[in-house]
């Protein structure tokens, strides 16, 4: 069991890969639905067996696997529609995305950095709206105020 | 010799002041002006404590002998005690390896983000990070780069992208990351001063914010802006000790912008109007500074006149 569980694994991996040379190749963005096509004749053994392929490629896993790719910062989406388009990402954002992963791992790193916002705890999010809402700091401290004491 | 404790006192003020400071000063004068107290204060307190310690030193017969000076006359004129100059000692020591480490660090940390800058592709100071992440930095650097996330530029409209690259193209122009640096090495020597340099953190972004406010000449685009990406961006690192900072000795009725996190400050001060010049406030705030460097100057040359009292004539 475990070594078919592993083989399955290596063929995410190989998928994976192949999907992202596929997009890579492409002259635009891709959706998921044209990836698993233009994947599907990669994947056959001959023409006969193009249907079964294809079938046993399910859009759903198509989608898991640009979306993995998009979270691990290969591949960069734009909304189309009701869906995702992917197109790869360029050499100058890969650099960018190693650098930012090593510079957050550590906290001296992090320091030299001027983040745009620091966090926020729930009370700060809560005044944020509140100062937002209104129009001057000062009627949304009276706001904050009622709402505290209801 | 009460004046030997004023340097160390000062500090103390400092820590206690530079929040309202922040708050009411103009804040490219406020950084300027905590950064130069931190570090006159840092180096002013460090001085009182080899003073210390050296009075006190100056009494051992050993000294004396080597020195050729009376001892007698030294503990006369001298009134620290050995445990005052014993613990002006230790917190000598353990500023000097703070400092150490803070350097070291720090300068690494700067070394790796300008290779880091470098090794970008050139050409575009904006860099596009991939992936779902909500992020937005200034990588200093020659040159420094901004760094941006997709998302993040995904979700703002044109002219708050502009607020939001005008305000990191502040922080690069302005070279904002040496004066947080300055202050957090001064508050290393010194952790008095550790309020001095968070309050420098806080006016070093306002500064930006008000760059960026004078830039798209929309104070209150900014603070939306800043709203919109805290929020997107959700509880961050630092949550927890803001969230305790802000409960700490209020009831828990009551919110005020005074006591929340550097980002509701940062959007209120937004939603006014600009802060004042203040001469006043200014010379005041650096007349104290220089107090605290003329009573270790004094101090030093008491130490001398004593040191040349018991030596007696030649």
């Amino acid at each position: 069991m475990s070594s078919t569980a592993g083989a399955e694994r290596r063929a995410a991996g190989a998928l994976e890969a192949e999907i992202l040379a596929i997009v890579r190749a492409a002259d635009g963005p891709l959706t998921p639905g044209e990836v698993r096509q233009r994947l599907a004749p990669a994947t056959q053994a001959g023409p006969d067996q193009a249907d079964g392929q294809r079938g046993e490629l399910s859009y759903s896993t198509v989608v898991t696997i640009v979306s993995r790719l998009h979270v691990k910062g290969l591949l960069a989406r734009q909304r189309a529609g009701r869906g995702f388009t992917y197109t790869p990402v360029d050499e100058a954002s890969l650099a960018a995305s190693r650098m930012s992963q090593v510079l957050g791992r550590e906290d001296d790193h992090d320091a030299v950095l001027s983040r745009f916002v620091s966090g926020l705890s729930s009370r700060d999010a809560r005044l944020l709206r509140e100062l937002l809402a209104s129009g001057s700091p000062a009627a949304s401290r009276a706001d904050a105020e009622d709402g505290e004491v209801g | 010799m009460w004046l030997l404790y004023l340097p160390l006192v000062i500090p103390a003020l400092a820590g206690a002041a530079a929040r309202p400071l922040a708050a009411r000063l103009e804040p490219r004068h406020a950084t300027w002006l905590l950064t130069t107290a931190a570090v006159a204060l840092a180096g002013c307190s460090l001085a009182a404590l080899a003073l210390l310690a050296a009075f006190a030193a100056a009494r051992a017969p050993l000294l004396a002998t080597l020195g050729d000076y009376s001892p007698a006359v030294m503990r006369r004129g001298d009134p620290i005690s050995a445990a005052a100059g014993v613990a002006a000692a230790l917190a000598l020591t353990g500023a000097a390896v703070a400092v150490t480490v803070m350097v070291r660090n720090r300068a690494k940390a700067l070394a790796e983000s300008y290779r880091r800058a470098a090794g970008l592709p050139a050409g575009d100071s904006v860099v596009v990070l991939p992936g779902p992440a909500i992020e937005a930095y200034a990588l200093p650097g020659w040159p420094g780069r901004i760094v941006v996330s997709a998302r993040l530029l995904g979700c703002l409209d044109e002219r708050r992208r502009t607020a939001l690259i005008a305000h990191e193209q502040a922080h690069l122009d302005g070279r904002h990351h040496l004066f947080a640096t300055v202050a957090r090495l001064a508050a290393a020597a010194n952790p008095l001063l550790i309020p001095v340099a968070r309050a420098v953190d806080y006016t070093v972004e306002r500064w930006a914010d008000e760059h960026a406010a004078a830039v798209t000449h929309d104070r209150r685009l900014v603070a939306e802006t800043i709203g919109q990406v805290a929020l997107l961006a959700g509880p961050g690192p630092r949550a927890a000790a803001g969230m305790a900072l802000g409960v700490t000795g209020r009831r828990p009725g009551r919110v005020s912008v005074a006591w929340a996190g550097p980002v509701p400050r940062r959007v209120a001060a937004l939603l006014v109007a600009p802060p004042r010049r203040q001469s006043i406030l200014l010379a005041a705030c650096s007349a104290i500074v220089l107090l605290a460097g003329v009573a270790a100057l004094l101090a030093a040359r008491d130490l001398h006149t004593l040191l040349e009292l018991a030596q007696g004539p030649r």
